[in-house]
């Protein structure tokens, strides 16, 4: 018997100067029902090895809990650097 | 490099770090990770945020130089501490000044002239050895080149320099980190091993290994598979040449051979002086501090510091001071000696103290002449030291040019020190740097001083450029019925009439005659009405040099002035190898032939065109036969175009209703095909569009009604238009095809065309199966322009594929008019003789420039395909009623 799970969408905004701690809150409040979360990275220009420390734990919570992550508003910089440490595959991407 | 690198040579460095426990694994892999997302981090800087981190950076580094280099010498027990803090302040101070406003990020260099920018790109994690000779200074060196370029680096020192590179790398990445740079931008392998360095050098998220220091080193990172920098050993050989400033010579050896005592690898090691100063320069080195061993000396220092069994320096001699290895060895010297000089006799195995010393140990060797000098320089090259450094004193330009052409050296440093000058910006304005490539010499990928720019990727971003166009025809052009009377105004001594039997016959060559500047010899060279021969050419030659020619007067259809223009050619150039001018190109501004612009002769070239299709009269193409060859040549060279071109009508007015059509449909073929070559230009564009437009009007009447005056006027004109067009913008696959088709069955030049043209355009308007590289358009406008043709002659159609269309029925319509056979079948060629023939014909097609300028490129397929849709004839377009062109 299939169980069917009311499934709703979040938006985390990350803040440029917040994006570490902003992200692990999110990541301790993932919740299983949530079908995905939205990480809205379009006022981020830069982030450095701690927010990608960061982002690679929340992926990884994000899976054990089934959650799909979609990163929103990602610049290109960004982009790349989530490419050269090869986490683009953890996320999906949206405009 | 280090006898004791140069002795692990000889053990095989393992290229497979089977011996890592997965604890030592999981170390590195740590490292690794670390540095790469550093790296990647690092990508988001901008220029300021670098120069910002390295300034933070060089500064540190000049208030730790004294503390570094006291490190390296209590560790390394090699050279001399205040050298050593004179190299961290080079490696910091000079790099900085090199560095400081150069771009390393983003857009590095534009040249606007070629449309080209170069941006920078990091290569991401370098993995870097650190020699033992230099340790600190070239950590600094390295430190401030990778954060310049936004790589993060792995060192792994030397390892009996470890502790002291550890100390530098950890000073600059403190610094670095606190002025911004990105967390685990530079780690140094703790306790590194070999079996480290062979896993790091094979590791997938390594971009670069960056290897300075002995050849077994550098030999294991160019093994690896990976991009490196390898920089290795060297044996610098030094030329004092007689001619040269001994003070400074003397001086500038000691300082360079005693600096950091002798360690690095640049640094003087067998003096070869010519033999008229030798006894001078000998007594100058003694009364300076060195000491000149004699032959016993020499001998004892052969057998105690070079390894009998290898032939190369012993560990205990390296980067100690002269009086050390004296005592060491057993040579009684004055208490402040700086140097030992050992004079030798040769090169090789046999003279040991010709190999590397880095320690203040010289050879010096008396030289008899020039010639001995370089030789012995060479052999000491040879002996280790290619593509590394070489030194020559000399005030003889000569001889300083012809040592840097014998010498294979990187660096060749002119009257200055070798080891300080090879570093570069301080006795000269090479690059700063602590690794000196070697080139393929050395077994290295350069020459160069290493600095910045070896740790970028550079891209370059091309825009879109157009070569230069031109437009070329001669300079002056008389048209119109009786424009001849023109060629009074050319003052000439002799002149040649060079025409063919039947124009002399019909009387064109007396009306010629009748108005050429009076007094002037004039001289017919009656030629075949064929295309011309290598004979017939050379007997031109012979009458023009016979009668010391200052004109010629060509008089004729193609063949007779492609004659002359060939004629003029080997008069004036005697010299011209016709064959070899021949050869084929691409693109007539990059041909490999050049043209001769040497004349031993000089004459004016007048042609006169008696025929209304090629335009040779003002085109700078010939053709030749070569009949012992078998083969015809074809000549293009803007220097062919005739000088001055007559389009008088009255010499066609009797040309007969064949010949009438079938140049007058060569002159069309040329507009269609210059209109949509892939060379056309505006300028061209003008004149084929007017060609079209005339022969459209005009070709017709003056088939039906050859006396026609105003026709023969206009198809005259339009022929010498069309040739402007094709002469600039070439022609095109339809006289591909024709020309072998027409050669392989006899067939005229405009009626073979006539047979392909509907055919070729309904195949260039549609879409290509491939696109020819065409930088001069924008997108396929092939199709466009014949529309833009349909437009012109007003033939109506509201699309392009429309107008194409009634563009082919107009021509079909035309063609009919003047009552050419419209099918190859029709000229009585059987199916089973043409498809023997196709496949040769292709080929012959094929090798045709003719097609090189089409605007899309034929396969042999297609070539084949269009050959056989020209043998079936009729079908291009159905149209019930072809619209007529509405011409003006």
């Amino acid at each position: 018997m299939a169980v069917c799970m009311a499934m709703t969408a979040v938006l985390v905004t990350i803040d440029e100067e917040r994006a570490v701690r902003a992200l692990r809150e999110a990541g301790a409040n993932l919740d299983r029902s949530q079908g995905e979360v939205f990480l809205d990275f379009s006022s981020v220009r830069r982030i450095d090895s701690a927010v990608l420390q960061a982002l690679e734990e929340f992926a990884c919570i994000a899976d054990e809990r089934t959650v799909k992550v979609l990163l929103r508003g990602a610049q290109v910089d960004v982009y790349k650097v989530l490419k050269l440490v090869k986490l683009t595959g953890r996320f999906s991407f949206v405009s | 490099m280090t006898a004791s690198e140069t002795v692990k040579e000889r053990i095989q460095i393992p290229l497979t770090p089977d011996s890592l426990s997965a604890e030592r694994i999981a170390y590195l892999e740590g490292i690794v990770r670390q540095a790469k997302t550093a790296a990647a981090v690092f990508t988001q800087f901008d220029q300021q945020d670098v120069d910002r981190i390295v300034k933070a950076m060089v500064l540190a580094g000049l208030e730790q130089a004294q503390y570094l280099a006291r490190l390296a010498v209590e560790e390394t027990r090699l050279g001399v501490m205040e050298d050593k803090v004179i190299k961290n302040m080079v490696a910091s101070e000079f790099v900085y000044n090199y560095v400081k406003d150069k771009r390393s990020v983003g857009v590095i260099r534009e040249l606007p002239e070629r449309n080209l920018v170069e941006m920078a790109e990091p290569i991401g994690v370098l993995f870097s050895l650190t020699p033992i000779t230099n340790p600190t200074s070239t950590v600094l060196f390295k430190c401030i080149m990778a954060i310049k370029t936004r790589n993060a680096v792995i060192f792994s020192p030397h390892p009996k320099a470890w502790h002291c590179c550890a100390e530098a790398v950890r000073i600059m990445y403190e610094v670095a980190l606190k002025h911004g740079a990105p967390e685990g931008v530079f780690t140094c392998v703790e306790s590194p091993t070999l079996a480290d360095n062979a896993y790091l050098m094979k590791h997938k998220d390594v971009g670069l290994i960056d290897a300075t220091g002995g050849p077994g080193v550098v030999k294991a990172a160019y093994s690896s598979g990976k991009p490196a920098l390898g920089v290795g050993p060297g044996n610098t050989p030094v030329y004092l040449e007689k001619s040269a400033d001994l003070n400074t010579a003397v001086v500038d050896i000691i300082i360079s051979k005693t600096f950091d005592n002798g360690t690095i690898c640049a640094s003087e090691q067998t003096v070869v002086i010519d033999n008229e100063i030798y006894d001078q320069v000998l007594k100058k080195f003694e009364d300076l501090g060195a000491h000149i061993c004699n032959q016993k000396e020499t001998r004892l220092l052969e057998r105690t510091v070079i390894d009998p069994q290898t032939g190369v320096m012993q560990p205990m001699a390296v980067g100690q001071k002269a009086t050390d290895i004296a005592r060491f060895v057993g040579l009684t010297v004055k208490p402040h000696t700086k140097l030992l000089i050992a004079p030798i006799q040769g090169v090789g195995r046999d003279y040991p103290l010709s190999v590397e010393k880095l320690f203040p140990v010289l050879a010096v060797y008396r030289a008899k002449s020039v010639g001995e000098a370089l030789t012995v320089c060479v052999d000491v090259n040879h002996l280790g030291g290619l593509g590394h450094t070489a030194v020559i004193f000399s005030r003889d330009e000569q001889i300083i040019r012809k040592f840097g052409d014998v010498i294979n050296a990187g660096r060749i440093i002119v009257n200055s020190p070798g080891s300080v000058g090879a570093l570069g910006a301080v006795y000269n304005d090479l690059v700063p740097t602590f690794s000196f490539g070697c080139g393929t010499g050395g077994g290295n990928s350069t020459t160069d001083n290493v600095n910045f720019y070896h740790y970028l990727n550079i891209k370059r971003v091309a825009r879109r450029t157009q070569n230069h166009m031109w437009f070329r025809v001669p300079n002056q052009i008389y048209f119109n019925m009786n424009a001849v009377e023109n060629l009074g105004q050319f003052t000439s001594q002799s002149t040649i009439i060079v025409t063919n039997p039947s124009l002399e016959r019909i009387g064109h060559v007396d009306i010629v005659r009748r108005h050429i500047c009076p007094k002037t010899q004039v001289h017919v060279q009656v030629i075949p009405d064929a295309e011309p021969e290598v004979k017939v050419i050379l007997q031109g030659v012979e009458a023009l040099n016979f009668y010391k020619a200052d004109q010629i007067i060509a008089l004729g259809g193609g063949s007779v002035i492609d004659a002359a223009k060939i004629m003029k050619l080997k008069y004036e150039s005697p010299e011209a190898d016709l064959e070899y001018l021949a050869a084929p190109f691409l693109d007539l501004r990059k041909r490999v032939v050049e043209y001769p612009t040497e004349k031993a002769s000089r004459a004016r070239l007048i042609a006169i065109s008696t025929t209304s299709g090629t335009g040779s009269e003002v085109t700078p193409f010939a053709v030749l036969i070569d009949k012992e060859q078998g083969r015809k040549v074809t000549l293009a060279d803007y220097s062919l175009t005739p000088d001055v071109a007559i389009v008088d009508p009255q010499f066609v007015m009797s040309m007969p209703k064949g010949l009438t059509a079938d140049t007058g449909i060569d002159c069309l073929t040329h507009g269609l095909e210059a209109g949509v070559s892939t060379f056309a230009s505006p300028y061209t564009d003008s004149n084929a569009m007017q060609a079209i437009r005339l022969v459209f009007k005009y070709l017709p009447i003056a088939y039906e009604h050859p006396q026609d005056e105003e026709a023969r006027c206009m198809m005259h004109n339009a022929a010498c238009i069309a040739a402007m067009a094709f002469s600039n913008a070439s022609v095109g696959l339809n006289h591909a095809l024709a020309h072998a088709f027409g050669a392989r069955f006899g067939v005229a030049h405009g009626r073979a065309n006539a047979l392909m043209l509907p055919h070729v355009i309904a195949y260039n308007a549609s879409v290509p199966t491939k696109f020819m590289p065409s930088p001069y358009t924008q997108g396929y406008v092939a199709d466009k322009k014949y529309a833009t043709v349909a437009d012109l002659l007003g033939l109506g159609g509201h699309s392009v594929e429309e107008k194409v269309k009634n563009l082919i029925a107009a021509i079909e319509q035309l063609l009919d008019q003047l009552e050419f056979p419209r099918s190859i079948k029709e000229l009585g060629i059987s199916r089973e003789e043409f498809e023997r023939a196709v496949p040769e014909l292709v080929k012959i097609a094929c090798d045709d420039p003719s097609w090189r300028s089409n605007p899309r490129m034929p396969l042999m397929s297609e070539m084949a395909e269009l050959l056989w849709k020209a043998y079936e004839g009729r079908g291009v377009v159905q149209m019930a009623d072809a619209p007529q062109p509405q011409t003006t």
